[in-house]
């Protein structure tokens, strides 16, 4: 028998991000025995970098906004693929799990009469997303990171699990590693609830951290859950292009909402060549008519015109600035120019945007109070992920949970800006009352098998014992210059299938990466481990990808442009055959009437 | 464009260790954080290092960059002499895991004893108000990233090593942060003066200095929350009303 830990748990939360804290802090204060693990330090997640907001329809900025205008726009932001019922949720919940934050401590910037100040994005119709500064996500995370702190659950940091084991059809724990020493846990939990984010590090341009390796859609598929949406990737139009050690690091669409405008080498507003025709009539159709709307709602008036064309969804604005690049109309390094400093004060991007204007002038020499910003589309979210059951959460394997960005649904083809935040908490509070209801209810075991830990471990420690194996770093590179190639922002069939051969090289190579130093905290060896799951997700990605020929939202085929009506009728599932990935199309319920009339009613 | 530069970096842990010289190609724009990745991929695999967010925001890659404390990630390559020899080592005043990582665990410990927000009262029509001026002084405390280099140059901490005593300027700031707090209806006086050691502080202001988000620690956070300890436990006046007023010091 290898050498671990064990500790028992009612609910394991992996991921401490929104979801993963706000999951655990439900899932405490149901009386749960928890515990939550992590592959950073606390309040380091991803969430942290999130910087324009989190919507939720309170209408503080506009009264005429309400949870119904807030569930159209994200079902047309996600071209109608979304569950509608997790869209209808997500539209009611969310101003309550915003005051919930305040009154755990979050302080957000404030309207004139002292509420909860929101602001303009893409896609929303009105100002929307409850923000501080450009620094949201820090606040969010600090405060839930806090709330949990005081709860009582256990914290495992730097603690990064490997796998997840089964007892029949349902979930009984996870093996995990923790960095400062290199020793392995089992958790012999009666749930789990993924949380751990997407997968941009399969991308060479991508505003992802070394955490996003795709790990809980993986670890979800191996242990025989079925993924959706895999094949909607969504593209941040707007990351930074130069210096190139910075390249897709992310600039935050608040730019855009406070004004910034998109213009082409030849200074031309180039977004007005490219409104799709559903959101003609939401679009502003004149330079004069867009800056009236931005004066408009900066100085706190109700907007009577229509909104810039800079605010489409992040889609339709991302193509855009790759045509307009591929027509030989870009910048110097490949992207295209974002300009605030015309359209607002000094006085006002430092105080409305402070962190991009530190990350500009400290990392690129650019003051974007005089000069404009130099942008291009980076890899920034996965729409698709684990499916799950959209009232608790569950996933189609009993006992394994998941919520945020690793759970798929809310978004359809096309996540809006904002909703990403706002999804952290409504169904990270959802999937701990999940957990804990499944748990209370169901009264699993926790019976993990011997063997099968053994045998993890066993896999886990095999790259040391590779002595002229392969580097993980130079297969990492080659991984993701391959995506970035052949699944990237435009895609085709030809691509496609040169991906999944190379992917199937890749794995044949993964099986012989090779290891060097210790385990106490190592990097390489980390690769190594988060190389499968690199792996497996990317193959997910591009079968999906293969398999939806039209385009839409965040998946578009340069071999079958536009949309196809027979795809909207459907989502794509990935499900685990035997241990072999499969693509199945899932015809989709239609909308009940009232929700269908809240779409039409535009 | 791009350089060959001549990189030390600590290498190793609680049993012993010492800088190791690596020859690294930087190219226009890199920072400290892209060169130690440089070496992690093509020289030294195991080489640890923390890191995430890459663009300032998470407060992970702190290290000490020539002898300054630093995020490597914001450290630009090319603010160095061409040719200098560039060190870099962990923060020094927290024990050593491995290579540049320490064990922050200390921070995370101190900020459990710190009691949470605790509203007051919502208003009659069910909201909280609290206006932007409010909202300013208190914003500046939570853009905090937790890299704990304030707590790496504090000379309480570092030099004197009174972590039982003294909970260093990250959380006097995370303090300021609860106490100046529109809607916070709790008392944490007693423990910023007892627990907290804020007496231990003798505002050199180091910790300012090094704060990558420019946050006025000294002035703005552990200056006035000395005031507050002052006015409470040492003026006269007021320790005489309490006497007649009956009440014992809070």
């Amino acid at each position: 028998m290898a050498n671990y830990k064990i500790h028992e748990t009612d609910v394991l939360v992996i991921g401490a991000g929104g979801a993963g804290l706000r999951a655990a802090i439900e899932s405490a204060a149901l009386g749960m025995k928890t515990a939550m693990v992590m592959k950073s330090l606390l309040g380091k997640a991803h969430t942290v970098m999130a910087e324009g907001g989190a919507a939720a329809a309170m209408a503080n900025a506009d009264p005429r906004d309400s949870w119904k205008v807030h569930f159209r726009d994200t079902m047309k932001g996600g071209k109608m693929l979304n569950n509608y019922r997790m869209a209808e949720l997500h539209a009611k919940e969310a101003p309550d799990r915003i005051n919930e934050l305040e009154e755990w401590g979050a302080v957000f910037d404030r309207t004139p009469d002292g509420l909860i100040m929101q602001r303009n994005f893409g896609g929303h119709t009105y100002p929307r997303l409850a923000h501080v500064g450009d620094r949201t996500g820090l606040e969010m995370i600090r405060v839930l990171q806090d709330k949990a702190v005081h709860m009582p659950m256990d914290i495992f940091m730097e603690c990064t699990v490997t796998h997840l084991f089964k007892n029949g059809d349902a979930i009984v724990g996870a093996l995990a590693y923790t960095r400062d020493t290199g020793e392995f846990h089992l958790f012999q939990a009666k749930s789990v609830v993924l949380a751990t984010g997407g997968g941009g590090k399969a991308f060479t341009v991508t505003s992802n951290s070394w955490e996003y390796t795709g790990d809980g859609q993986s670890l979800a598929w191996q242990a025989g859950a079925d993924l959706l949406d895999m094949e909607f990737v969504q593209f941040h139009p707007t990351g930074m292009v130069w210096p190139l050690s910075i390249r897709g690091a992310l600039v935050t669409e608040g730019v855009r909402g406070e004004g910034g405008i998109l213009t082409n080498n030849k200074g031309e507003r180039f977004m007005f060549n490219y409104i799709p025709d559903a959101f003609k009539n939401d679009v502003a159709a004149t330079d004069t008519e867009a800056n009236q709307w931005v004066r408009e709602v900066i100085t706190g008036k109700q907007a009577t015109v229509r909104r810039p064309p800079e605010l489409l969804t992040r889609d339709v604005v991302a193509r855009a600035i790759v045509n307009e690049v591929r027509e030989g109309r870009g910048s110097s390094h490949g992207g295209v120019f974002l300009d605030i400093a015309t359209q607002r004060t000094a006085d006002e991007i430092k105080r409305k945007l402070p962190s991009m204007y530190h990350q500009f002038i400290k990392l690129a020499n650019v003051d974007i109070t005089k000069e404009p910003m130099e942008i291009g589309p980076t890899a920034h979210y996965m729409m698709g992920g684990v499916l799950v059951h959209p009232e608790t959460q569950m996933s189609t394997v009993k006992g394994l949970f998941a919520a945020g960005e690793v759970g798929a649904g809310l978004h359809g083809a096309n996540r809006l800006g904002g909703n990403s935040l706002s999804d952290l908490v409504v169904f990270g509070k959802r999937a701990g009352a999940g957990a804990a209801d499944y748990v209370k209810q169901t009264k699993p075991s926790a019976k993990v098998s011997e063997h099968d830990v053994d045998a993890a471990i066993a896999e886990n420690l095999s790259t040391f014992d590779h002595k002229s194996g392969e580097n993980p770093y130079a297969l990492h590179k080659e991984l993701q210059e391959m995506m970035n190639t052949y699944v990237g922002i435009m895609r085709k069939e030809e691509d496609l299938k040169k991906a999944l051969v190379e992917l199937d090289a890749f794995e044949k190579r993964s099986a012989n990466l090779s290891v060097v130093g210790t385990r106490v905290y190592n990097p390489g060896w980390h690769l190594a481990m988060d190389l499968r799951n690199m792996l497996i997700t990317s193959r997910a990605i591009t079968m999906a990808a293969l398999e939806r020929k039209e385009s839409r939202g965040g998946h578009a085929r340069s071999d079958y442009q536009g949309y196809d009506p027979n795809y909207a009728k459907v989502n794509l599932a990935i499900k685990n055959a035997n241990r072999q990935m499969v693509v199945e199309q899932i015809p989709r319920s239609p909308l009940p009437d009232e929700l269908k009339n809240l779409v039409e009613e535009a | 464009m791009s350089n060959n530069v001549h990189m030390r970096v600590f290498r190793g842990d609680q049993t012993g260790g010492g800088f190791k010289d690596y020859q690294v190609q930087a190219d226009e724009g890199m920072v400290v954080l892209d060169v130690i990745h440089r070496i992690q991929a093509e020289q030294a695999p195991d080489l640890s290092c923390r890191w995430n967010c890459k663009a300032g925001k998470c407060g992970s890659c702190s290290a000490e960059v020539n002898g300054k404390p630093k995020l490597m990630c914001m450290t630009r390559m090319d603010t160095f002499t061409p040719g200098q020899t560039i060190t870099v080592e962990p923060i020094k005043t927290f024990p050593l895991i491995k290579d540049l990582v320490t064990d922050v665990s200390w921070n995370f410990q101190v900020n459990k004893k710190i009691p949470p927000f605790k509203p007051r009262p919502k208003n009659p029509d069910g909201t909280w108000r609290m206006m932007q001026y409010e909202a300013d002084r208190v914003q500046e405390f939570r853009k905090c990233i937790e890299c704990f280099l304030c707590q790496d140059v504090c000379h309480v901490l570092r030099n004197h090593g009174k972590h039982e005593d003294f909970f260093g300027p990250r959380f006097m700031v995370r303090l300021a942060s609860l106490e100046m707090h529109p809607l916070d209806a709790a008392d944490r006086l007693k423990l910023i003066k007892e627990i907290g050691g804020i007496g231990f502080c003798n505002i050199t202001k180091c910790c300012t200095e090094v704060c990558p988000e420019d946050i006025h620690i000294t002035d703005n956070a552990i200056i006035p929350l000395k005031e507050r300890v002052a006015d409470r436990f040492y003026d006269p006046l007021t320790r005489l009303f309490r006497i007649f007023a009956g009440g014992g010091q809070k």
